[in-house]
C-alpha cells in the first residue's frame, strides 16, 4: 500500500517534469498530491466516512461506528439489504400512497383536468375511492366554469390554497377555518391535525398533480434524514442526478415516481449495464429526451409520408454518450450521435399521457445498417440494435473513466487525484461495471481518508438541509418546508430542467445568496422555528457552548 | 430636521463600523448628490421557453403569415376602435406589436425602443435546455464553455468594487452571469439579510476566520452585500413617475433592479427572466387579443414600460435587451399553438438606443424562404446585438473575449 502511493507520487512528479511545467506550478501539484497521501487518523476517519457516505452524522453516530468498527460499518452500508430499516421512517412513509403506484394508477388517482373530464365522460374509470370520485367531479365543475369564463387553462395545475367553499365540502367548518387562519405555521399544524384521508383530499383540492411531486420531495427528505441505509440514499440521489429527468416536462409528472423506484434505486450498487438499460427503457427518460417520438427515416411509419411524421430525434443519442456514459471528451463524433439515434428508433412509450410503459415499435425503427464507434450493427435488427449500443457504451473504457471520476468528485474531492480515478476505472473494467466493487475500491483508498479529502467538499443544498436536521435530531412531522428550503437554496428536487443534473462541484454552491439562506435556515431550525420540524430546546440552545444555530450556519458546517 | 440621507448614512456606518465604511457604501450614500460620470448599465432579460416572435412582432404586411396561421394570426392594424384590442398595433406599415404590448408603443414613438427581427442563435438545436445554455454561455454549439457572456463582459474588478455590480434576480446565479467576476443572485433585496442580528455578528466573525480562502472571500462579499442592501432596503421605495409594475415575479424583479440602480449601489449588469412562453397549446384564444401568449405579453410589456417610467433619466445610462432561446414554427399546429422553431425577435430599450425602427433583414415566410421549410430564417446573430450593446455599455473589453470564436457585426442600434 505504502509503496504504491509513493509510486503514484513519483509518477505525478515525473509527469510534471516531462511536460515542462513551471517550477511554481510543479510545486503546487506536488503539494496537492501530497495532501491526498497524508492520512487522517482516529475518529476523523469515522467522521470522514459519515460525512461522505451519509447525509451527515447525528449525535452519537461517531461513537456507534467506533463501537461497531469502521470496516464493518462500511461493509454494511455497501449491503443495505442486510440493514434493518428504521421503523420511524417506514411509519412516516406510509402516508404517501403515490410512492407505490404505477404511472397508470397515478394518472387515475391524481388526474389532470383533461383526464378527469374523460372520467366524467365515462371513457376511463374513476379511482375506486368514492370520496375521490366526488372530489374530482366537483373540481371539474369549478374548472370548467373557470374555463368558460376565459381563465388560464393551466390554472388548475397551479398549486394554491383551496378556497373556503371547496374546503367546507371536504372537512368540518371548524377544520376549514383553522386551515385558512393564522400564520403559515398555524395552518400547517391544522393540516397535520386532520385525519390522513381528509388531509389527502385537502392536498388534492389544491391540485391533484401537485400531490405526486410533493410526495416525491417529502419522501426524499425523510429518507435522507431517517434511513438506516444511508449510502443507498446518497447513491440513489447521485444516480438519479446522473440520469436526470425533469418532473415538470409534460407526462413526466406521472413517470418520475416509478423511474426513481424501479429504474434507479434497485441498481445503485449493482451492475452499471443494468442501470443503464433500466434508464434507457424507462418511459420517464424516453419522454424527457424525446426518444419516444424518434422515427427512422427508412421506417414504415415515416415511409407513408403521413402528416406529422416526426423524423429522427437525436436528443437521447447525444445525451446518452455525452452525459450518461462516455463523457463529452469520450471520443465520439456527430456521426456516432446520429447512428446511435437510429439504433434507438422504435424505443417508445405506449400511452405516454396515461402513465405509459416501454414498448418497442418496429414500425418506427430504422432497420438499416449502422456503425457505432467503429462497430458495425448489421441491417435487419430490431430492439437489439439499441441493446447492442448499450453493451458497446457500458464496456467502453472511456465510460469506466468518466463514471469513476464523477463518483470520486462526489465522494472524495472536486478535483480527485488521477491515480485514484484510474484505480477505480480499472476495477470497473475488471468487474464488468460492478458499482459496489468500484465504490469499495474508492472507499478503501488512501485518498478517501486523506487530509486532501477531509472536509474538502461544499455541501449541496439537500446535503446541507438534511445534515442540519440530523445534527440537531429534528423530528420531521412534514418535510415539505424542508423541501422548499432546499429549492430556495437553488436545488429544487426533481426539477433540474437540464439533462446535466446538478453540479457535483463545490463552486456551484459557493455564492452569497446561498450563504445568507443557509445562515437563516440554521438559526430558524435551531430555534425550533421551521414549520413541521421539532427540535428539542436543549439541542438548540447548547448551554455554555456555541449555539447550534451558529454552528449549523458556520463555514465548517457548509463542508463535509 | 435630519435629512433621510444623513439618517441613512449614520445607520449604514453604524453597521459597517465607524471609519471603515467602504467606498461603495459611501457612493451609495451620496448617490443623490453625485454629479460625476455615472456608470453605464446593461440589463438582460431572458424569456424562457421560446416566445413566438411572429405573434409578438407581427409581420402584418406579409401575406404568407396569414396563410400559415389561419387560426392564430394577429389581424392587421385597424382604425376601428372596437376591434383594436384584437389587432396588431402598427409600427412601420409592415410590422406591428401584439395588442397586449400597447404599453410599449409610447417608447417606440419616442424612439427609445428598437426591435431586431429574425434574430437569434445560429445553432440548429430545438432543445430548450441546449438553446438556453448556448444563448447564456454566448457560444452556440459549444457546451464546454464554463462561464457566461455577461460575466466575461464585466470590466475587470476594480479594488473596492460594489458587491452588487453584477446581480441576478432569482434563487440561483444564471449561466449568463457565472464566471470569474463576482456576481450575486438575490431572491429579493428584502430577503438578503441575516434576520437575527446577534447571529449575523457571530456569522460575520466566523466567516472572517474561515480556513478555506474561497469561503472567506465569499463570506466577505456576502456581508458587504448584506450591509449595502439593508441600507437600501431601509430607504424604502416608491417607484417614480407613477410607474405601476404588473403583479407577478417578473414585474417584481424589474422593480428591484430599478431600486438597486437608483440607490447608487453600483450595479453594472443585471439579469432577470420570465418563463412560460412554450405555447404548444392555446397560444391564442378565440379572440386574437387573448390567450396564453397575450397573458405573458401583458406582464412582459407592462413590466418593461413601468421600468422605463420608474428609471426616469437613469435610462440615459441604461440599455435593456431581451432574448428568448429560439422562435416557433411559422405554421400553426393543430392545437391553436406553435412548435419549436428557429429565429425570433429581440427588443432593445434605452436612452442611447436608436429606436423606432425594426432592424435586421426580413427573410420572408414563403416556403422557399423558411429555415428547413418550417421556421423563420435567421438573418442576425444574437451576438451581433449583444456585442454592440456590450461594446457601448461595458466599455473597452475585447468582444473576442466576450464571444470567443465570433466577430460580432454591429447592427447600428446604439
Amino acid at each position: 500500500m505504502r509503496n504504491r502511493s509513493v509510486g503514484a507520487l513519483a509518477a505525478v512528479l515525473a509527469l510534471a517534469a516531462f511536460t515542462g511545467l513551471k517550477a511554481a506550478e510543479q510545486k503546487k501539484r506536488t503539494a496537492e498530491a501530497k495532501q491526498f497521501l497524508d492520512q487522517i487518523r482516529g475518529d476523523d476517519r469515522i467522521r470522514q466516512a459519515l460525512n461522505r457516505l451519509t447525509f451527515g452524522p447525528r449525535p452519537g453516530d461517531v461513537e456507534a461506528v467506533r463501537a461497531m468498527g469502521l470496516r464493518k460499518w462500511i461493509g454494511l452500508q455497501l449491503h443495505p439489504g442486510e440493514i434493518a430499516e428504521n421503523p420511524v421512517l417506514e411509519d412516516k412513509l406510509k402516508y404517501f400512497d403515490t410512492l407505490s403506484m404505477s404511472g397508470g394508477e397515478l394518472v387515475r388517482n391524481y388526474p389532470t383536468p383533461q383526464i378527469a373530464r374523460q372520467m366524467i365522460e365515462g371513457r376511463i374509470p374513476f379511482p375506486e375511492d368514492p370520496g375521490r370520485r366526488l372530489l374530482l367531479i366537483k373540481m371539474m365543475e369549478k374548472y370548467e366554469k373557470r374555463q368558460a369564463a376565459g381563465g388560464d387553462p393551466n390554472a388548475a395545475a397551479q398549486p394554491g390554497a383551496p378556497d373556503m367553499q371547496t374546503l367546507s365540502e371536504i372537512v368540518t367548518p371548524a377544520e376549514a377555518r383553522a386551515l385558512r387562519q393564522g400564520t403559515a405555521r398555524d395552518r400547517m399544524q391544522a393540516l397535520l391535525a386532520l385525519p390522513p384521508d381528509a388531509r389527502r383530499r385537502v392536498e388534492m383540492a389544491a391540485g391533484p398533480q401537485q400531490v405526486i411531486a410533493r410526495d416525491l420531495m417529502e419522501a426524499k427528505l425523510l429518507r435522507a434524514v431517517y434511513s438506516n441505509r444511508q449510502l443507498e440514499e446518497v447513491l440513489t440521489d447521485f444516480w438519479f442526478n446522473h440520469f436526470n429527468v425533469f418532473l415538470d416536462k409534460g407526462a413526466d409528472r406521472y413517470l418520475v415516481t416509478s423511474y426513481e423506484r424501479d429504474a434507479i434505486r434497485p441498481h445503485v450498487l449493482g451492475r452499471f449495464r443494468d442501470l443503464l438499460e433500466a434508464t434507457a427503457k424507462s418511459p420517464a427518460m424516453l419522454f424527457y429526451l424525446d426518444n419516444w417520438q424518434s422515427e427512422g427515416a427508412n421506417s414504415v411509419a415515416a415511409g407513408r409520408g403521413r402528416k406529422g411524421a416526426r423524423g429522427l430525434n437525436e436528443n437521447y443519442g447525444r445525451e446518452l454518450m455525452e452525459l450518461h456514459t462516455l463523457g463529452v471528451d469520450g471520443g465520439y463524433t456527430q456521426k456516432d450521435v446520429t447512428e446511435v439515434a437510429r439504433c434507438f428508433t422504435g424505443w417508445t412509450i405506449r400511452n405516454p399521457q396515461r402513465g405509459g410503459e416501454f414498448v418497442f415499435n418496429p414500425r418506427m425503427h430504422d432497420a438499416g445498417e449502422k456503425t457505432v464507434l467503429g462497430v458495425a450493427i448489421p441491417s435487419g435488427g430490431g430492439i437489439e440494435d439499441g441493446e447492442k449500443v448499450l453493451d458497446i457504451l457500458a464496456r467502453n473504457p472511456a465510460t469506466a473513466h468518466f463514471l469513476s471520476r464523477k463518483l470520486a468528485m462526489r465522494f472524495v474531492a472536486d478535483d480527485p487525484p488521477e491515480a485514484l480515478v484510474e484505480r477505480m476505472a480499472r476495477t470497473f473494467v475488471k468487474t464488468d461495471g460492478d458499482l459496489r466493487a468500484v465504490l469499495r475500491a474508492m472507499i478503501e483508498s488512501r485518498e478517501f481518508f486523506s487530509a486532501g479529502a477531509y472536509r474538502a467538499k461544499m455541501k449541496a443544498p439537500l446535503e446541507f438541509v438534511a445534515s442540519a436536521v440530523r445534527a440537531v435530531k429534528g423530528d420531521v412531522e412534514t418535510a415539505l418546508p424542508l423541501a422548499l428550503q432546499v429549492a430556495q437554496l437553488g436545488q429544487p428536487l426533481y426539477r433540474k430542467q437540464e439533462p446535466t443534473g446538478y453540479s457535483n462541484s463545490s463552486a456551484e454552491w459557493m455564492n452569497s445568496g446561498g450563504l445568507v439562506g443557509r445562515m437563516n435556515f440554521a438559526v430558524q431550525l435551531a430555534d425550533n422555528k421551521v414549520p413541521g420540524v421539532k427540535v428539542e430546546p436543549e439541542r438548540g440552545a447548547r448551554p455554555g457552548g456555541v449555539p447550534a444555530g451558529i454552528e449549523l450556519g458556520s463555514p465548517a458546517f457548509q463542508k463535509h | 430636521m435630519r435629512t433621510r440621507r444623513i439618517f441613512l448614512k449614520e445607520s449604514a456606518l453604524a453597521m459597517a463600523g465607524v471609519g471603515t465604511a467602504p467606498l461603495w457604501l459611501e457612493r451609495a450614500l451620496y448617490a443623490r448628490q453625485d454629479t460625476g460620470a455615472r456608470r453605464k448599465i446593461l440589463v438582460a432579460i431572458f424569456q424562457r421557453g421560446a416566445a413566438d416572435g411572429l405573434n409578438v412582432v407581427v409581420p402584418h404586411g406579409e401575406k404568407a403569415y396569414y396563410r400559415l396561421r389561419p387560426g392564430i394570426a394577429i389581424p392587421p392594424p385597424t382604425g376601428d376602435s372596437a376591434r383594436a384590442a384584437d389587432a396588431a398595433i402598427d409600427l412601420d406599415g409592415f410590422f406591428g406589436l401584439h395588442p397586449a404590448l400597447g404599453p410599449l408603443k409610447p417608447l417606440w414613438d419616442a424612439r427609445h425602443l428598437a426591435i431586431v427581427d429574425a434574430a437569434g442563435s445560429p445553432d440548429p438545436t430545438r432543445s430548450h435546455f441546449d438553446a438556453q445554455d448556448y444563448m447564456e454561455s454566448g457560444t452556440p454549439g459549444v457546451k464546454a464553455t464554463g462561464d457566461g457572456w455577461m460575466n466575461r463582459a464585466l470590466p475587470k474588478t476594480e479594488a473596492d468594487a460594489s458587491p452588487v455590480r453584477a446581480v441576478a434576480l432569482g434563487a440561483v446565479l444564471p449561466r449568463a452571469l457565472r464566471g470569474a467576476q463576482s456576481a450575486v443572485a438575490l431572491r429579493s433585496i428584502d430577503s438578503f439579510q441575516v434576520r437575527d442580528p446577534r447571529a449575523a455578528k457571530a456569522f460575520e466573525e466566523a466567516y472572517a476566520e474561515a480556513r478555506d480562502p474561497l469561503m472567506r472571500a465569499t463570506g466577505k462579499d456576502t456581508f458587504e452585500a448584506v450591509a449595502l442592501l439593508q441600507s437600501i432596503q431601509r430607504q424604502g421605495y416608491t417607484p417614480s413617475g407613477g410607474a405601476e409594475y404588473p403583479r407577478g415575479p417578473f414585474g417584481e424583479s424589474l422593480r428591484q433592479i430599478a431600486q438597486l440602480i437608483k440607490s447608487g449601489a453600483g450595479v453594472e449588469m443585471a439579469f432577470a427572466d420570465i418563463g412560460g412562453w412554450d405555447h404548444h397549446v392555446n397560444e391564442v384564444a378565440q379572440r386574437p387579443g387573448e390567450g396564453l401568449l397575450a397573458n405573458r405579453l401583458a406582464e412582459f410589456g407592462g413590466a418593461l414600460s413601468a421600468f422605463w417610467r420608474d428609471m426616469g433619466d437613469r435610462m440615459e445610462d441604461t440599455v435593456v435587451v431581451t432574448m428568448s432561446e429560439f422562435g416557433r414554427t411559422a405554421k400553426e399546429n393543430g392545437d391553436r399553438g406553435t412548435d419549436h422553431g428557429h429565429a425570433n425577435c429581440m427588443f432593445a430599450m434605452g436612452g442611447a438606443v436608436k429606436g423606432g425602427k425594426v432592424y435586421g433583414r426580413w427573410p420572408g415566410l414563403e416556403p422557399e424562404q423558411l429555415y428547413q421549410g418550417r421556421d423563420l430564417a435567421l438573418t442576425t446573430d444574437f451576438r451581433d446585438v449583444l456585442g454592440e450593446v456590450v461594446a457601448r455599455q461595458a466599455g473597452s473589453r475585447s468582444l473576442q473575449a466576450v464571444f470567443p470564436g465570433y466577430q460580432p457585426k454591429p447592427v447600428g442600434l446604439v
